[in-house]
């Protein structure tokens, strides 16, 4: 490439990088995620017996894929609203930790800003927006609307879909739609080692926190195996590094 | 009912530390902590659906397991998103049609 084909090229980057349309392009390789994650929870959300208004409003209002999909289990087996809402509570207390971790960078902004932003927080946004953070050093306020509206919006399509097509689909396994959550994790996952440069100790602290969740979550049903698993492995990549 | 419930438990985790914690300093020791949260969080969840079935440990005639495989290894070789999901998706169902 040539001086003045990079000269253009790294200035139409820092026009764009910050914009909501960049955002936007960013969410994109999450799309088929949230597309086969939220068709999958309008599949099992109407063989849960809910109707297609109450779909919408799950999804409007919760947007958090395993929250709905545990709400249609629960409600199928019919578990009191208590019981579901205490559950619920467990699974997306991670949240806590994702929107810490983002704090720093909207620091500037108003809590109500703030608000706007932490609402449509989903794991995937988040796992797209730190690796924005760890090659920029900041997030743009209009980026992070731009990705969370894009894929706030897809998400409520998927639900959608899923509840109009789940009528006629008895078997969502057979099409590897339950298998898109795990693959995104383990997307996210390698993703933010890789861009990261500190493999060997990440990938301490990720086994750390592989061996301390499915410990807990034998012992203990439910998501808590979770919360514990990434305060204790965070905590032991906290003091590794602090130590070396 | 329910749904405005959950609605209200998820919206508090999410909102609450982005309100706070930008008001406050954090400690240099609270960024360094934070910056592996994203690693364990992920690791724990896919640690979960990986290994945990019905409350047991599983690693023998565990199909997800088989299917991370090529899953982790199109993730690390293309570092592309859906590319990854693509093939844990396949990969799962193909292992499914042959197991």
């Amino acid at each position: 490439m040539s001086q003045e084909e990079l000269r253009v090229k790294s200035i139409a980057t820092s026009r764009d990088e910050g914009s909501f349309m960049q955002g936007v392009k960013d969410c994109i390789p999450t799309l088929l995620g949230y597309l086969s994650i939220g068709f999958a929870a309008g599949v099992l959300e109407k063989t849960a017996g809910l109707s297609i208004l109450e779909i919408i409003l799950l999804s409007v209002l919760v947007y958090a894929g395993s929250a709905q999909f545990i709400a249609a289990g629960m409600i199928a087996t019919g578990s009191s609203a208590t019981a579901i809402m205490i559950t619920i509570f467990f699974v997306n207390l991670r949240h806590i930790l994702l929107s810490a971790a983002l704090s720093p960078y909207f620091r500037h902004l108003t809590p109500f800003k703030n608000m706007l932003i932490g609402s449509l927080l989903t794991d995937e946004t988040f796992g797209v927006a730190i690796n924005e953070a760890a090659q920029r050093n900041q997030i743009h306020e209009k980026w992070m609307h731009g990705l969370n509206l894009t894929a706030y919006l897809n998400w409520i399509f998927a639900n959608i879909a899923g509840a109009y097509f789940g009528q006629w689909i008895s078997d969502p396994e057979k099409f590897g739609l339950d298998f898109a959550l795990p693959a995104m994790f383990i997307g996210l996952l390698i993703l933010a080692i890789v861009s990261r440069k500190k493999v060997k100790l990440d990938v301490i602290v990720a086994i750390c926190a592989v061996v301390i969740a499915v410990a807990v979550a034998i012992v203990y049903p439910g998501n808590v195996g979770v919360i514990v698993a990434t305060v204790v492995a965070s905590t032991i990549g906290m003091v590794i590094e602090k130590w070396k | 009912m329910i749904i405005i419930g959950s609605a209200l438990v998820t919206f508090l985790p999410r909102v609450l530390p982005l309100m706070v914690l930008s008001r406050t300093e954090l400690p240099e020791w609270g960024i360094r902590w934070l910056n592996y949260v994203p690693i364990s969080v992920m690791a724990a969840l896919v640690g979960q659906e990986l290994f945990v079935q019905d409350r047991q440990f599983s690693l023998i005639n565990n199909v997800e397991l088989l299917a991370a495989i090529p899953t982790v290894l199109v993730a690390m070789k293309t570092k592309s998103l859906l590319g990854t999901v693509v093939v844990g998706m396949v990969s799962i169902m193909a292992l499914r049609f042959f197991f």
